[in-house]
């Protein structure tokens, strides 16, 4: 075994020195591959880290909320529609959401206006998201003006501004009472925007959910679970759309490596010549190639899974900001907490270090196993 | 008695031993995010449970990433003609429209 230790000690000498021999070409490589790796890496634990806070987060959002469809577009639902429910078995509590969207010219942003049912807002009074304040510039006791759906300018008063630790849910939000969202919309006394029912069995709101599509043909239903397997799907699809962009980036690095792989340069044939004509066996000739791909492979999935480590973690991904921020003018301000996937960490492992040193070894034993002479000539 | 090379006498500084100090430096700086990564989650999940109060409290329904439009601000509330409203063949105006896919389909859903 020592002996065993020793040889490859003494063949990652070789190889090292190897490498160190043509130390532009290499580290442009090394270059090349540790960006691969870090934007693999970075948007992979970007995205996992997302993806496991949606799906914390929004645990505990409405299990079933009902909205009406009138020509297959969302359309406000009347409140008699809670009558019409009347009392399904399962259903614990239901009630009417007040919700809506504004855009705000002035900053060009979309505010999402909302009337809580967890604490009381005076009238003329509002609750803002951390984001919104920032934008607007606003702070406790100040008074933020909006234009009605009628044209006349309310004056809101700013009574508190909600956490920025729920920033990530909150960053746009702007509380009100619910009287005051009606009279600022205009938006009619029977309607609400959708039903929210709350069912104790989470077994059982499927069956709900069929019994009011059949009982209300004009609702469609929304669960919870589907709320969550849509977080899924869009940070599953993001993540797929940004690998299928950097495809190209991946490919080009396939090539250039299988180029650098295969195509031995005459110098290195050369020299397996030599190594081969001096007593070197084939296999040593091979063992001492996979370091010369290992310690390139290692070293740059080390340092490209490190960086990303600390782009997505310590610098919250900035280099993802606009992607994510599209012509967003409200973008909460959130660090990605590292819900680091070890399966995930150990497929982008062997999916960047060994076909790269599978890729060295192939040609150099063709190379290896044919007769020194002729490779030297 | 069996010959000894410069490098067993310790001179010059093996690259080797150099290569494998960077490995176990590196891996060692792995596994400590590995480590930092369960400290963070720890000491985040009272603020994560306290964010899910809050969605739950006021019943939301989305995470406020994408607020430039209305279907991608709601993309779970948003319904499924949202993004070709202005045409049925029109191309996907906002940029984050593009990389949020239609609501996950069922069988309830029309």
């Amino acid at each position: 075994m020592n002996h065993f230790l020793r040889r490859q000690r003494y063949l990652l000498d070789y190889s090292l020195s190897s490498l160190a021999r043509r130390p532009g070409k290499h580290l442009s490589l090394l270059l090349v591959y540790s960006l691969i790796v870090f934007l693999l890496a970075s948007v992979m634990l970007f995205t996992q880290s997302l993806r496991r806070e949606a799906a914390l987060v929004l645990a505990d959002s409405p299990e079933l909320i009902l909205q009406r469809l009138v020509a297959g577009r969302h359309d406000l639902i009347p409140s008699n529609y809670l009558e019409r429910i009347g009392r399904v078995r399962g259903v614990s509590g239901k009630y009417g959401r007040l919700w809506g969207y504004f855009y705000d010219p002035a900053v060009r942003a979309n505010y999402t206006l909302m009337v809580p049912r967890d604490r009381e807002i005076g009238l003329g009074e509002i609750q803002i998201g951390a984001g919104l304040a920032s934008t607007r510039g606003l702070g406790v006791g100040d008074y933020l003006s909006l234009r009605s759906a009628h044209g006349e300018p309310f004056s809101f008063q700013v009574t508190a501004v909600l956490d920025p630790q729920s920033e990530l849910v909150s960053s746009d939000l702007l509380l009100l009472d619910g009287a005051d969202f009606r009279r600022f919309f205009a938006y009619p006394q029977d309607r609400f925007t959708d039903i929210v029912l709350r069912v104790r069995n989470p077994r059982e709101v499927r069956k709900i959910a069929e019994k009011l599509t059949l009982a209300l043909p004009d609702t469609r239903p929304i669960l919870r679970e589907e709320i969550l397997r849509t977080y899924d799907a869009v940070f599953g699809w993001r993540q797929g759309m940004v690998f299928v962009l950097l495809m190209g980036a991946v490919l080009a690095f396939v090539i250039l490596a299988w180029d650098r792989a295969s195509g031995l340069s005459g110098e290195e044939r050369r020299e397996i010549g030599i190594l081969k004509a001096v007593g070197w066996e084939t296999g040593d000739v091979l063992r001492m190639k996979f370091w010369e791909g290992a310690a390139l492979s290692l070293s740059a999935f080390l340092v490209g899974y490190l960086l990303a480590y600390v782009h997505v973690f310590q610098y919250s991904a900035a280099l993802f900001e606009p992607v994510l921020k599209g012509w967003a003018v409200l973008y909460p301000a959130f660090r990605p907490i590292p819900f680091v996937d070890g399966l995930q960490v150990a497929t982008l492992f062997f999916f960047t270090v060994f076909p790269y040193t599978v890729t060295t070894i192939v040609p150099i034993w063709r190379a290896a196993v044919t007769d020194p002479d002729t490779v030297m000539r | 008695m069996q010959a000894r090379s410069l490098y067993d006498i310790g001179y010059p500084q093996r690259k080797s031993t150099s290569f494998l100090a960077w490995l176990c430096l590196g891996a060692v700086l792995v596994g400590l995010s590995f480590l930092h990564a369960a400290v963070t989650i720890r000491a985040e999940t009272p603020a994560v449970a306290q964010r899910a109060r809050f969605v739950a409290n006021l019943d939301l329904t989305d995470l406020a990433l994408f607020t430039e439009a209305r279907y991608t601000r709601h993309p779970s509330q948003a319904d499924l003609h949202s993004a070709f409203q202005d045409h049925p063949m029109a191309l996907e105006h906002f940029p984050t429209g593009s990389l949020v896919p239609a609501t996950a389909s069922s069988a309830i859903r029309p």
